[in-house]
């Protein structure tokens, strides 16, 4: 009972967070709405995780928390210098929209 | 049900459900508010006080074991990372030149060349 009412919330907040993440005017909000995405679904894999009395889930969670991350910071840099590996590239100019 | 049995249910249901509350509220913010810098501080809300407690709440819940170990250990990664990439998105942000509708002209943080 007491998962289900959390694992209802962390899916109403992430329905929310997914609307942002396809109405976001600006490139930054939708990496935002990403980002907080991806904790959102940490957290429900974690509560699943209780209400289906398997917490073996938790290990997918750290996973998936750690692969956000990455993902989050790979994106921002793609956006900054148009590219992922290569270093040695100028960033982009101020004022550039993504 | 003993004593101690009743006090943990129920600081597990408070922490459970103020924890449930903080992420609705971040969320409604990130849907709700006007432009992206305001989004930003009900992302925070939603990344940190929802997230440690719940977490908290299932620790709780989930008492002396492997689990609440696990659970510590995504709690302490959140708690480092979430700021950390709310600070990148909010860098990037200004550094390509993302102002306030507010104001447009803000000057004293100008964006590095």
């Amino acid at each position: 009972m007491m998962f289900a009412v959390a694992a209802i919330a962390v899916f109403v907040a992430m329905i929310l967070t997914m609307v942002r993440l396809f109405a976001g005017p600006t490139v930054y909000d939708r990496v935002l709405a990403t980002n907080a995405f991806g904790t959102l679904t940490v957290l429900l894999i974690g509560v699943l995780g209780f209400l289906t009395e398997r917490p073996d889930f938790l290990d997918i969670a750290l996973l998936y928390a750690l692969i956000n991350f990455v993902g989050t910071i790979a994106i921002l840099k793609y956006f900054r210098y148009r590219a992922i590996g290569d270093v040695g590239r100028e960033p982009v100019k101020p004022g550039a929209k993504g | 049900m003993s004593a101690l049995e009743t006090i943990r249910e129920v600081v597990a249901w408070v922490l459970i459900l103020s924890g449930g509350f903080f992420t609705i509220v971040g969320a409604f913010g990130i849907w709700r508010f006007r432009d992206f810098w305001a989004r930003l501080h009900a992302a925070s809300i939603a990344d940190s006080a929802g997230m440690i407690l719940l977490l908290a709440g299932m620790c709780v819940q989930a008492g002396f074991t492997l689990v609440t170990v696990k659970l510590i250990i995504i709690g302490v990664f959140l708690f480092i990372t979430g700021p950390t990439s709310t600070h990148a998105v909010a860098n990037a942000a200004l550094v390509s030149g993302l102002r306030p509708t507010e104001a447009p002209g803000l000057t004293g943080a100008e964006p590095e060349t």
